[in-house]
């Protein structure tokens, strides 16, 4: 089993995408996914800078794959993903349906992305006939379910599991970044830059909740496997997912890299190192925010 | 036919409360989670399916059945028996969301008309044509997200019949690309057929207010004044950088009679009505009052103009009873 480096969720400036993909090429992660996968106003970085950064992961060992955008609204933005299809250089995860036609088309083998809504094994099967050669289950999968996918899963698929960060739970034409601005999502001055891990959304109790992300919903919660490896190795499970966060990536990196090397105080680590409460509800089939230990408890 | 009108029947009293008033098609589900309102007590078993298909077509309308879910591993039988029984059933046409379930439709059921459900949250017409070349649908209802002018770029660009949501409930969020439910609840509209399942919701007389909750979570507090709605997670009230408001949504419904003209212009070929969980009274008011809009804007669009009974109906319906052109018109992004 080993480490993928998910998209960046979030917009930061072009310097410290720059720094924190420089760092990454040190870390101990197998795969990097690139690219703008929520929004297609960022444009700190286009097709071409990603296209370039892809090149210097790739040179230090990185397995680059480009990671297609999840809400596909505009000519522009179809546009784009074919321009990615097209080059041909890199693997393409495809998050929406019009990226496997235009993938299937080229014959291109692909990754099959976590919302392509992949819940069942002739589902899978479809997209391994059309090029499909890695997939991530629906952030919401419990162990079971994965489970029962695997158990009848196509020859040579490889599974990797989204298995640490912020959840991405939903998408919309809506921008709430913009929103809370009180500014159009036309003209929504780039808010998104001055809040690098989100924006949080707290209950009226002031209990944290979800995380505006412009137009991408996301848990307050940090999602982490950490502790359920020894499931996720019996489920043949060929890769784990980490969502880039601002602040002490390395170091979450780390904490996985010790965890799956049976080190001791892996998780602990991890537990310093989290932007917020951890959860695991979706992996043992409950509500996405609750933890296994406050059921414990 | 261009804008035809689909109703939503919860159960029998709607389907015939819808058909006549007028819809020219109505669209129900089977009395499990293998559609998107698998609420207790609403849906429809086999005989009351074969009743409610009887009574449609005996008038010349059409019967859809939501299908919509994403199968799970484990009881796939349960959505495939359900694509088998439409088949016998007769059913007009199956409204899919799942591609494997595409699959098994075209192969054991060839002869059965199959339509992209919005929750297959196809926004692009690369996405729509590739569920036409792949599998054959004939018509895909598209997510409440893009413009008018988007929209019309996707009919421009492929041969499948487009289907737009009018009137109803407005999700904010790309159906099918929402898990927010589950993570407060652990049920989705994707893997159970349910937002905001009515089970996990409590209302708690408080000193500060009537409260909602959902799964425990405080989604809204209502002072003495205001009126409180269904709990749906994402039209709550909830803090952000201290201010409290609708973060997400107000709650409100979709309206899009104001449209009506472009839509039709557009080549536009239905027009769905939410609310399958709505009462049998609900469905025959809004169906009327859409029956002469699209009879209206068919035979003038130019001049054509809401009437004031007409918003006056609707809004009187309406969520929040207000009502929002939603994501058509690009000002509310």
């Amino acid at each position: 089993m080993n480490l993928s480096l998910g998209p960046l969720l979030y917009y930061w400036s072009r310097d410290d995408v720059l720094a924190f993909y420089e760092e990454a090429k040190t870390w101990p992660v197998a795969r990097v996914y690139l690219g703008e996968s929520v929004c297609s106003r960022r444009h700190l970085l286009r097709l071409p800078d990603w296209l370039a950064l892809a090149e210097q992961l790739a040179a230090a060992g990185k397995d680059v794959v480009l990671s297609s955008q999840t809400l596909i609204e505009s000519e522009s933005d179809l546009k784009t993903l074919r321009r990615m299809v097209c080059d041909g250089r890199f693997r393409v995860e495809a998050n929406e349906w019009g990226a496997v036609r235009l993938l299937s088309e080229a014959g291109a083998p692909f990754v099959a992305g976590h919302t392509l809504n992949i819940y069942n094994p002739e589902t899978l099967d479809v997209l391994a006939g059309l090029g499909a050669e890695r997939w991530l289950p629906p952030v919401e999968i419990s162990r079971a379910a994965l489970a029962a996918i695997l158990a009848s899963a196509p020859a040579g698929m490889e599974t990797e599991v989204f298995a640490y960060g912020r959840l991405p739970l939903a998408y919309s034409a809506r921008c709430f970044t913009a929103r809370h601005y009180n500014l159009p999502k036309d003209d929504c001055q780039f808010r998104c830059l001055d809040h690098p891990d989100g924006l949080a959304l707290s209950t009226r109790e002031g209990e944290p909740f979800l995380t505006i992300n412009g137009i991408q919903t996301q848990s307050a919660g940090v999602y982490t496997l950490i502790d359920e490896l020894p499931a996720l190795r019996e489920l043949g499970v060929a890769s784990l997912r980490l969502s880039p966060q601002s602040r002490h990536m390395g170091r979450v990196v780390e904490a996985f890299r010790a965890a799956l090397a049976g080190e001791a105080g892996a998780a602990d680590a991890l537990a310093r190192v989290m932007p917020g409460p951890a959860v695991d509800g979706y992996w043992h089939g409950r509500a996405g925010l609750e933890h296994r230990l406050e059921r414990h408890a | 036919m261009p804008l035809d009108l689909i109703c939503p029947a919860g159960n029998l009293v709607s389907l015939k409360a819808a058909i006549d008033n007028g819809a020219d098609a109505v669209y129900m589900g089977f009395r499990d989670n293998t559609n998107a309102r698998a609420f207790p007590g609403l849906n429809f078993d086999e005989a009351q399916a074969m009743e409610g298909l009887r009574y449609a077509h005996d008038r010349g309308r059409r019967v859809l059945l939501a299908l919509n879910t994403y199968p799970q591993s484990d009881s796939w039988s349960r959505w495939t028996g359900a694509i088998d029984r439409a088949a016998s059933l007769g059913m007009d046409a199956v409204i899919l969301a799942d591609a494997g379930l595409m699959r098994y439709a075209v192969k054991h059921h060839p002869q059965l008309r199959l339509h992209l459900s919005v929750q297959g949250s196809a926004t692009s017409y690369e996405a729509v044509n590739f569920y036409r070349e792949h599998f054959g649908i004939q018509r895909a209802v598209l997510p409440r997200v893009l413009s008018l002018p988007q929209v019309d770029n996707v009919v421009q660009h492929t041969d499948v019949e487009i289907e737009l949501f009018g009137f109803g409930g407005l999700c904010v969020m790309v159906e099918g690309r929402c898990l927010l439910s589950s993570y407060c609840t652990g049920e989705s509209p994707n893997s159970a057929g349910v937002c905001s399942p009515p089970k996990a919701v409590r209302w708690t007389d408080t000193p500060s207010g009537l409260e909602s909750r959902l799964n425990g979570v405080l989604l809204d507090r209502y002072g003495k004044d205001e009126k409180a709605g269904y709990p749906t997670l994402c039209k709550g009230r909830f803090e952000v950088s201290g201010e409290t408001y609708y973060a997400l949504e107000e709650p409100t419904s979709l309206n899009t009679l104001d449209l009506l003209p472009e839509m039709l212009k557009m080549g536009i070929a239905a027009i769905k009505i939410e609310g399958r969980q709505r009462s049998p009274a609900y469905v025959a008011q809004v169906t009327k009052v859409w029956r002469a809009a699209i009879d209206a804007v068919k035979k003038n669009a130019d001049g054509f103009k809401p009437t004031a009974p007409w918003q006056a109906e609707l809004n009187k319906l309406s969520e929040g009873q207000s009502h929002t052109l939603g994501a058509y018109h690009r000002p509310w992004k």
